[in-house]
């Protein structure tokens, strides 16, 4: 096939969206203290400052048990969803399963001051449980995108076969669903996990006094000083943001061969 | 078996048993909350204290203060601009992943795009106000390199690319040699040219100082951040079209710029409007682009949002404002879908072809210049307030008839 | 006469009822099928057989009536605990398990021991004639393949009943002749009562000891294959099973058991009480009858008893071992279609040339 027009404009496209990401590590490695051209030569400084910086590690520790928590949460409140949706049908099951969608749509900003506002009416003070509360939410979308892909892949015949030859329903989600699932289900808790991980807005409105990592990076941005070393963090998480994606995917194409079907196509 | 057990065994109730957790979760951290800020925009800050009066005065003054209209205007209008970028730019790139790209290659494309998407959204944001700065790459770029070392390094962009489209067999031998004589041509070029000539001068002399801080650099970083957003939904719909529709297109003697415009396009629309408004909504409540590129001129209502809650210690004006942003982009979505179903109506009711088309679209300029008027002289007639709601209000109610009257037209809108 | 069967009942279905909210999908089914009967459902999709077969398998809850197996009402038993195995469309291989443990997936709870399990799986897949396909991954599998597998692990439960839903449908057409023949064999085999579910009138009558062709959630008739075929009782189930021709007729009266008709472009005829499954109320009737039974008559032959009629042949269709003709009768407005068998020395004639053909009565069903 001869390559044309739309190709070559593809791959400027693609250059286009990598070129922010191209940029991180050329200013993380970059000696000078200033964010622009001409570099100034190699250094390794601003990776080594990460690991003396104490706020840094209480902010990823915190941002670390909210993903964690909140992929958890999601993935169990996403399985009851998916499968609800693609199993049964039910009165007013368009509006309800638009309803619990709507975070994927709704502005972020909408959503965090909604949150902050009841918090604050209730007289409590918002926090780490606030924001996996918030992080829940807008994560259960995508985990009911990823698991529903896992269930609607799934002959139903499958469990009733498992129930015709004697095996209880819970038995049956033991021994066929799950397995089947599973790697859904790994994708659904590894993407959760990393949207929670780089949610800004909740986290923002409602952290209080303990930031998570993309507060305590937004604090850092103020301070033209420490930006080679935000730099450097960021290389860091697009590292890892990159890892955790190559295994979701790697899991949900596992699923897919497990069941039999040809790959076509990426999340969503 | 009882009443009740035969009940619970219907799908209806398995179905509804099995999604309450997840539902009554939504029901009561996204429902309650939004009911809760809808309640306290009718309420008003005094000093420390809220007053729990049922009132609009916070309304009218949102839809007074010139500052708040200019704010909740802009943010449409950038939204809008975004949403036209992102959705025309990320067309050509989902067709080509759909139609040309082989289908077990596929998911490995989709995969290099959402990638970027993945990474953290604060530093891809800050990374533009660096690429977009004054002593930014692009600035600094043209500034100091001369224009015939950026056309070499182009065109060995392009020929490396096609070293590669070629290496996995999409490309010609003939085409590699062409963009490899080409690169060689301008190498020589740069080498012969006379110093402090044209070619030999940068691009530009001063650097350009509208790249960054305001509503360009906003919607250059809101495109780019919700690139895959509007391809996703595009190359889902396109990979539905049954290719032999195409064929039969052909085969019943169109071209294959008609087969497009006239079978793949339609059939595609579904996803071009899943595409603008999974794009339009988020970034109207966009708030870490504005604040780090925006600058003052690139200011949105989230900015604003914001300030009332955490700094003006204004909680029922922010509930307001993020209320109104909610039913102003509520009522442009309606208006731009009930149009768009209306005007292909109208269209094809009139004969379609160009003399349909021309109807339709001057009716939809005489309506987009009545809304114009409306809103710069309906202020003064009627005091903002009274003439903004007036506004929505009633392209609204037109809106909801359309969408009541005409059926779901040939687009699926 | 055979409409009740003379095994011992395993499943008696009694006025079953089922409603999908206002949709009435079983309108009161009652049958028996017998102690090691193969027995078809047979019927278009919609007609209420799959939603039948499930509601015997208890995947269903049926309305109203009673479903008894064994002489045990089902009502409320769940399908893990009825001694019913179901052969599922799709097959439903677990894609995640090997051949073997998809097999041996129902004894889970079987108080044998592992060495037991393997040969009793073992022993079902030699007899599927799977022997050596034992450790294979179930997704590598072929259809008729798994077709097999999916009856091995129905069967390796020993139910009282093995429920088969459209079976063969997925199967192209060679392969699903060799599995017919197969399932017969095993069923005889291992004297379970087979309860298949198909929409495939050929594959019905081949296998089944009886069949129930289904209309709109009712049986409309309830026979062995030849029976069914020979004698619909309907015109409905005559046109579903089979090709026949309908031809315009009068009753004229009864006499000694004998009901005499006039039909159109054959001549008068007379039918015994058996053939006029509706009864015979003199007036404008139809009456129904075989390609097959209709032969034509070559230079010098003659019909048995002068029943012969002329036209002229508006279609030919060759077939390789058949050919069907239609064949305008003089005096009628629409053709009837006669099959014949090709032979040699017998020739195939041409589209508008002359034709006899002879009848008989004894092969006509007489709809009111």
């Amino acid at each position: 096939m001869r390559v044309n027009a739309l190709a070559v404009f593809t791959v400027l496209y693609l250059l286009v969206l990598y070129a922010p990401i191209v940029l991180l590590p050329m200013f993380a490695f970059n000696a000078g203290t200033v964010i622009a051209f001409p570099l100034q030569g190699f250094t390794l400084e601003w990776f080594a400052a990460l690991l003396n910086t104490p706020a840094l590690h209480e902010a990823t520790l915190n941002s670390l048990i909210i993903a964690i928590l909140t992929a958890v949460f999601s993935t169990i409140l996403g399985l009851f969803a998916a499968r609800a949706a693609t199993r049964y049908g039910f009165p007013g099951k368009a509006g309800i399963v638009g309803f619990i969608m709507l975070p994927l749509v709704l502005p972020e900003v909408i959503v965090a001051i909604s949150l902050l506002i009841v918090l604050m009416q209730l007289g409590l003070t918002s926090g780490t449980w606030s924001i996996i509360a918030g992080h829940t939410l807008i994560c259960t979308p995508f985990a009911i995108a990823i698991l529903q892909g896992s269930f609607s892949n799934m002959d139903k015949s499958l469990e009733e076969a498992a129930i015709d030859l004697g095996e209880t329903p819970w038995s049956t989600f033991r021994l066929i669903t799950l397995p089947l699932v599973s790697p859904g289900i790994i994708a659904s808790l590894l993407i959760c996990f990393t949207i929670s991980l780089d949610e800004f807005i909740i986290a923002f409105f409602l952290s209080g006094n303990e930031p998570t990592l993309p507060v305590y990076l937004w604090g850092q941005l103020r301070f033209p000083a420490r930006l080679p070393v935000v730099m450097a963090l960021g290389t860091i998480l697009v590292l890892l943001s990159v890892a955790l994606l190559i295994v979701a995917e790697t899991f949900r194409r596992r699923g897919l061969k497990r069941v039999g079907l040809k790959d076509t196509g990426g999340f969503l | 078996m009882s009443t009740y057990t035969k009940l619970m065994r219907t799908d209806a109730a398995k179905g509804l048993t099995l999604v309450s957790p997840t539902f009554l979760y939504a029901l009561l951290l996204l429902a309650a909350p939004l009911a809760a800020i809808v309640l306290l925009s009718f309420w008003t800050q005094q000093f420390l204290t809220i007053q729990r009066d049922f009132t609009l005065a916070n309304y009218t003054e949102a839809l007074t203060d010139p500052l708040y209209r200019e704010l909740m205007l802009r943010s449409l209008r950038i939204s809008g601009l975004v949403t036209l970028v992102t959705v025309t730019l990320a067309f050509p790139v989902a067709y080509y992943i759909s139609f040309h790209v082989r289908p077990e290659r596929k998911s490995l494309w989709l995969f290099l795009i959402t990638i970027p998407f993945w990474t953290s959204y604060l530093i891809r944001v800050f990374l533009w106000r660096v690429i977009l700065a004054y002593d930014g790459p692009i600035n600094s770029g043209l500034t100091l390199v001369p224009v015939i070392a950026i056309i070499t390094l182009i065109l060995a962009a392009i020929a490396l690319s096609a070293l590669v489209f070629w290496a996995v067999g999409q490309l010609s031998l003939r085409a590699l040699l062409a963009a490899c004589a080409l690169t060689a041509l301008a190498a020589l070029i740069w080498l012969v040219a006379p110093e402090g000539g044209l070619l030999r001068g940068p691009v530009i002399a001063e650097p350009l100082g509208w790249l960054l801080y305001n509503a360009n650099s906003v919607v250059i970083t809101l495109a780019h951040a919700f690139a895959p957003f509007a391809i996703l939904p595009i190359f889902v719909t396109l990979e539905k079209i049954d290719r032999a529709l195409l064929e039969a297109a052909r085969d019943l003697g169109e071209s294959y710029a008609m087969t497009f415009l006239r079978v793949t396009l339609p059939l595609a629309m579904p996803g071009v409007l899943a595409a603008v408004l999974i794009v339009f909504i988020p970034t109207v409540g966009d708030y870490v682009t504005p604040r780090l590129v925006g600058g003052s001129g690139g200011t949105m209502i989230a900015t604003m949002i914001y300030a009332q809650i955490f700094d003006l210690n204004d909680r029922p004006m922010g509930a307001t404002l993020a209320v109104l942003a909610m039913l102003l982009v509520a009522a442009v979505l309606l208006w731009g879908i009930s149009r768009a179903r209306f005007w292909l109506w109208l269209a094809d009711r009139m004969g379609g072809g160009a003399k349909g088309a021309g109807i339709a679209a001057a009716l939809a300029v005489a309506e987009i210049a009545l809304i114009r008027a409306a809103f710069l002289h309906g202020p003064a007639m009627m005091g903002p307030a009274t003439a903004s709601i007036a506004l929505v209000l009633a392209a609204s109610v037109v809106s909801v008839a359309i969408l009541l009257r005409l059926p779901k037209g040939r687009w699926g809108i | 006469m055979s409409q009740t069967s003379t095994r011992t009942p395993i499943v008696t279905l009694t006025g079953v009822q089922k409603y999908y909210g206002d949709y009435h999908a079983l309108r009161g089914i009652t049958a028996n099928i017998g102690q090691g009967e193969f027995f078809s459902l047979l019927g278009p999709s919609g007609c209420g057989k799959t939603t039948l077969l499930r509601a015997i398998a208890g995947f269903e809850d049926i309305s109203e009536g009673q479903i008894l197996l064994d002489g045990k009402d089902m009502e409320g038993v769940a399908p893990n605990r009825r001694p019913t195995n179901m052969v599922f469309q799709s097959y439903a291989i677990f894609p995640h398990m090997s051949v073997a443990e998809n097999v041996g997936f129902g004894l889970r709870k079987s108080s044998m021991s592992v060495a037991e399990k393997r040969a009793v799986v073992g022993q079902a897949l030699e007899m599927v004639g799977l022997g050596k396909f034992g450790a294979r991954a179930a997704h590598a599998l072929s259809g008729g393949q798994r077709q097999r597998v999916a009856l091995a692990r129905a069967l390796i439960l020993k139910p009282k009943v093995l429920l088969l839903d459209e079976p063969l449908s997925a199967l192209d057409k060679k392969m699903r002749e060799v599995m017919q023949v197969e399932l017969i064999k095993l069923q005889r085999e291992v004297g379970i009562t087979f309860i298949l579910v198909t929409h495939d009138q050929e594959e019905a009558l081949v296998m089944s000891d009886r069949i129930a062709v289904m209309f709109e959630g009712e049986i409309a008739q309830l026979d062995d294959p030849e029976t069914l075929y020979r004698r619909p009782k309907s015109r409905r189930v005559a046109e579903f099973i089979g090709m026949m021709n309908f031809l315009p007729a009068r009753v004229l009266g009864e006499a000694g058991g004998r009901v005499g008709v006039e039909v159109q472009g054959l001549g008068p005829a007379e039918l015994e009480a058996a053939q006029c499954p509706s009864g015979a109320t003199p007036g404008a009737a139809e009456i129904g009858v075989r390609p097959e039974s209709l032969t034509l008559l070559y230079d010098g032959q003659t019909a048995e008893g002068g029943r012969e009629a002329s036209g002229t042949v508006r279609e030919v269709v060759y077939y390789g071992d058949m050919t069907y003709y239609d064949i305008l009768l003089d005096g009628t407005p629409a053709p009837v279609r006669v099959s014949m068998r090709n032979m040699p020395g017998r020739r195939v004639l041409e589209f508008g040339a002359r034709a006899r053909l002879a009848w008989d009565p004894r092969a006509m069903v007489l709809f009111g």
